[in-house]
């Protein structure tokens, strides 16, 4: 076929396809060439030049991420030219890096540190710069810091930002020696327009962007006798926490999770969960609510599309790029400030702990959830709702700082009252997963009856493709919700915010119709989220969402308003959905901001 | 074989007869003209020596219904000066060229990129273009050229990089390949020819490529303008033809006591006096007349001169000049810079200049474009000649 091309590489013929890289093609036979700059998820850069292979008859190397293949060339992946420029290469990268690998936070898994590792022999014979040079640490943003001693300019983070997230926060300013690495006029990331995904820190190679890390702050509340310290863990958290304990992508460790929490002296170890039933019940309801407004009592005030609330990236992206569209926004806070308010409540409340005493914690998948956590909304429960945010990588760094063997411990569960969940709770972490969540419960409230999909799994609204619509017929409705009899909700689901832009757009030019939209700022939704282990790849996430949905599966309860603990807590506390508690507690508000 | 110094006036002169001519070449079929320019064996004068002929056929043959010629007037090039000299003389010579390139390759729009020092050009460019556009009515061919005003970047030199800031990004090569006459400007099929490249082919069209032939030797053909400057009585713009040694250019154009000529200006080749007779100006064997971006710089160095000092002040420009983009470039030329500082204080042994010489030789067969490539150049021709005056 003329599509395919045949060449050797280390003298291993190999057929690909036209318009495979020599990375691809050398990858396709097992056979491994480095890269720093290349990532699955990006355009191909071209950067980094440690791709570099050996062309017969060329004189200059070739960087393999970038050439495609063709018939008849001959590669060489390991010659003597190859590794000497390959090592010479790294040399380079680390003289201008603070290589500090004994304290570094992303020590163990820096691919540099990795790569150095397997080329640097001894001591870099050149000279270190880093002393010649000043560099800047932006430590000033609640959930991401920007170390530029650290960068290699590789642009990972750049073209994330750009390709990914349609925002641009980072960029590359100034050239040569002066090159690196900044933000609109050089100002700390909390100023400017960045929505604190955390893609770009997921996707760095080595520590130049991390997360800011509350762990010392944690440990300190676990040993402080006089706090109670009350721990969530959010949906994603389950199904990728093992990667980063040497455990494959795809494992349900759940109850391996709850047992190290424990472990760590969390006094309760509650569920996010919960409140994702929760939000899936008041957001479910708004939009009925919203939905009877527009087309039964033709209400000019109230806007449809009505778009979900859940992530935080996805909140700062609206308030930055489509203020306009901040009234479409479900007032109902995310599962995590739904809890952070329960917690220092009715749960405090229950246990008889004074809620003053109480700390609360949430282990989440993201790193907008830090920000998200000190806004001066959530502060509903007259404390701040969620004191200290943790990453799925800095639960992980503490079961291994506490010296536990995270494979061998036994299974445990959720402690009671906020531990209860349904799979449709769980599905909240993957892309698609809350719209199936909230149309399990709207069409069983509205007609009586189970959503007609086989084993309530509504597949239109599953899978990785950026923009997803579905749409649902609503038949035989009760005689309550009888204007929405025949109405096919139109739904759309958008995650990754390059995505989000483009279903916003045709939101506004008006070339859409839909009543609701899921939008997730990340790619694959919660699994994907920036505070997830590294690394991340399509292929990863792919696994971590077959791990969601069987974990769904798994569940005795699938749907949120059968959740008996979230049946008790508006039987005991709320009231009903959307009354005077709920939005006292769980509905908030949000911000127009700039655009620059 | 080498030719003697001759000093020619084939570009500057102007005969006031460019209306005829180029109707004269309008007039002829494309594969004649492609023809004639492949036989002339003209080679690109921006540095990388690319036949002009077959990039133009490259470009005919792509069959988009957009594409593009551009004058690459961004001369940046230490050392160099002739690019301005033409624009200045005979700016209808160039944009005949372009035109009778858009005919060829089927495109409707031209742009002139513009070094931005070179802004004062602006009004007497336009005033050109404006003839120009009028003679285009005149021949009724639908040809438009603009002016594209650089920022001042020697990167953006670089064809691909130069498509970048006109594209409004910054001004970083690209990949390649794609190359340009398939994937150029706005991504569409693009010629990019240095301001005397153009002018050349002017010259080939209005006297056949015999003439242009029988100029130079070899692989180098026709005459080039040469930008001389440095230790010399005589500093200035002359058309030479290609094929003389470099000791019969010191002989004419030497204060009596050149050590060093750098040939092709930063990025180019530094000659010592040993080699001066067996040297030949041309792109033959490793030294080449012509340099990147914008070659023909001559700079000749007499004894006076220290090439630690020169060797400091090229390296002090890549350091600055380097996008930053790819590894080799970005932190290769610092350790150069540093390198030869530190072998010079003392602070590490003379046996440090062969690892940099190492180094260089990997940027030379890493870096992702002409720059960081062509460091190697200068840094290792003027190290390995004058080793003594590196370390002591």
């Amino acid at each position: 076929m003329s599509s395919q091309v045949t060449l050797k590489i280390d003298s291993i013929s190999v057929s690909v396809k036209q318009g495979t890289s020599l990375l691809d093609a050398a990858r396709s036979i097992n056979i491994k060439i480095p890269t720093l700059c290349h990532h699955e998820d990006l355009c191909v850069a071209g950067n980094c030049r440690v791709c570099m292979v050996e062309q017969k008859g060329s004189d200059r190397l070739l960087p393999a991420c970038a050439i495609p293949a063709s018939d008849g060339m001959e590669i060489h992946t390991n010659s003597m030219k190859v590794r000497n420029a390959r090592k010479q290469i790294l040399e380079l990268l680390v003289s201008e890096h603070r290589a500090e690998c004994t304290t570094c936070y992303k020590s163990g898994n820096c691919e540099l540190q990795e790569l150095s590792h397997e080329y640097i022999l001894g001591e870099n014979a050149f000279i270190n710069l880093i002393p010649f040079k000043e560099y800047t640490i932006d430590y000033y943003s609640p959930s991401i810091i920007k170390d530029d001693s650290k960068c290699i300019r590789c642009q990972r983070c750049v073209r994330t930002c750009d390709q990914l997230q349609n925002i641009g926060a980072l960029t590359v300013s100034k050239k040569g020696s002066e090159m690196k690495i900044s933000t609109f006029f050089e100002k700390p990331i909390y100023q400017v327009v960045c929505t604190n995904c955390g893609q770009c820190v997921n996707r760095c190679p080595t520590g130049a962007l991390t997360e800011k890390n509350y762990v010392e702050e944690v440990w300190s509340a676990i040993n402080d006798e006089k706090k109670y310290v009350v721990v969530q863990t959010a949906p994603a958290v389950r199904i990728a926490l093992g990667e980063a304990l040497g455990i494959d992508p795809g494992e349900i460790v759940t109850g391996k999770m709850v047992t190290a929490l424990r472990r760590l002296g969390f006094n309760s170890v509650l569920d996010t969960d919960f409140t994702a039933d929760l939000t899936i019940i008041e957001e479910g309801h708004e939009l009925l609510q919203r939905l009877k407004k527009v087309l039964k009592d033709k209400d000019k005030n109230v806007r449809l599309p009505m778009t979900t609330s859940c992530s935080p990236g996805w909140i700062k992206f609206i308030e930055h790029i489509f203020p306009d569209f901040l009234p479409n926004l479900s007032s109902a806070k995310s599962p995590q400030q739904m809890f952070g308010a329960l917690a220092k409540t009715f749960f405090a409340n229950k246990i008889g702990v004074d809620p003053a005493s109480m700390v609360s914690v949430s282990v989440m998948p993201c790193t907008a959830k830090k920000f998200e956590a000190n806004r001066p909304e959530m502060y509903s429960s007259g404390y701040q709702d969620v004191d200290y945010v943790l990453t799925t990588r800095e639960l992980a760094l503490m079961i291994k700082q506490a010296g536990i063997d995270f494979k061998s411990l036994a299974d445990d569960n959720y402690d009671s009252i906020m531990g209860e969940s349904s799979g449709a709770a769980v599905i909240f972490g993957a892309t698609g997963g809350v719209m199936e969540a909230a149309l399990r419960t709207v069409y069983e409230v509205v007609t009586g009856r189970e959503v007609p999909f086989e084993g309530l799994n509504i597949t239109p609204v599953r899978g990785m493709e950026g923009v997803r619509e579905a749409t649902l017929k609503i038949d035989k409705a009760l005689p309550e919700w009888d204007f929405l009899e025949g109405v096919e909700v139109k739904t759309c689901v958008a995650h990754g915010l390059a995505n989000a832009k483009r279903v916003m757009e045709s939101v506004r030019d008006g070339s859409s119709n839909y009543h609701f939209i899921e939008i997730m700022a990340c790619p694959g939704g919660c699994l994907g989220g920036g505070g997830q282990p590294i690394p991340t790849s399509p292929e990863i996430r792919n696994a971590r969402s077959s791990a969601i949905y069987r974990e769904d599966t798994l569940k005795t309860i699938r749907k949120s308003h059968e959740n008996p603990e979230v049946v008790k807590v508006y039987k005991e506390f709320l009231g009903e959905p959307l009354g005077h508690e709920s939005h006292r507690l769980l509905h908030t508000h949000y911000t127009p901001r700039e655009r620059y | 074989m080498t030719k003697n110094l001759k000093r020619l006036d084939l570009i500057f002169k102007n005969e006031g007869d460019s209306e005829a001519i180029l109707g004269k070449t309008l007039a002829r079929s494309n594969e004649e003209l492609i023809s004639d320019l492949i036989a002339s064996g003209l080679k690109g004068r921006g540095g990388a020596g690319f036949p002009t002929g077959l990039k133009w056929r490259l470009a005919a043959d792509d069959k988009a219904d957009e594409k593009f010629i551009i004058c690459n007037a961004d001369e940046g090039e230490p050392g160099t000066f002739k690019d301005r000299e033409i624009l200045t003389s005979v700016p209808h010579k160039v944009l005949a060229g372009m035109a009778v390139c858009a005919r060829i390759i089927n495109c409707r729009q031209g742009f002139i990129y513009l070094r931005q020092e070179y802004t004062y050009l602006v009004p007497h460019l336009n005033n050109a273009i404006e003839e120009f556009h009028q003679l285009m009515k005149k021949f009724e061919v639908d040809f438009q050229v603009e002016i594209f005003m650089g920022s001042g970047a020697y990167i953006c030199g670089e064809e691909t990089a130069l498509f970048e800031s006109m594209e409004g990004k910054r001004g970083e090569p690209r990949n390649k390949p794609p190359y340009p006459t398939n994937f150029g400007y706005k991504g569409k099929p693009t010629v990019i020819n240095n301001v005397e490249t153009l002018a050349h082919t002017y010259s080939i069209f209005k006297y056949g490529p015999e003439k242009f032939r029988d100029l130079g030797v070899k692989d180098s053909r026709g005459s080039k303008v040469f930008s001389v400057s440095g230790d010399t009585p005589i500093p200035g713009i002359y058309e030479l033809e290609f094929g003389m040694t470099l000791q019969k250019f010191v002989d004419d154009f030497g204060d009596g006591d050149a050590k060093a000529v750098q040939v092709g200006g930063a990025a180019g080749f530094c000659v010592p006096r040993k080699r001066f007779e067996k040297t030949i100006i041309g792109y033959q064997g490793k030294l080449t007349g012509v340099s990147l971006p914008t070659g023909g710089s001559m700079m000749i160095f007499n004894s006076s001169r220290s090439m630690y000092n020169v060797l400091h002040n090229y390296l002090d420009f890549f350091v600055e000049e380097s996008c930053g983009q790819c590894t080799p470039c970005r932190v290769g030329t610092q350790q150069l810079l540093m390198g030869i500082q530190a072998v010079k204080r003392g602070e590490r042994p003379s046996t440090y200049l062969d690892k940099l010489l190492g180094l260089a030789e990997v940027m030379r067969v890493t870096a992702k474009c002409g720059l960081g490539q062509s460091v190697a150049n200068s840094f290792s021709s003027i190290v390995e000649n004058f080793k003594e005056e590196m370390i002591y």
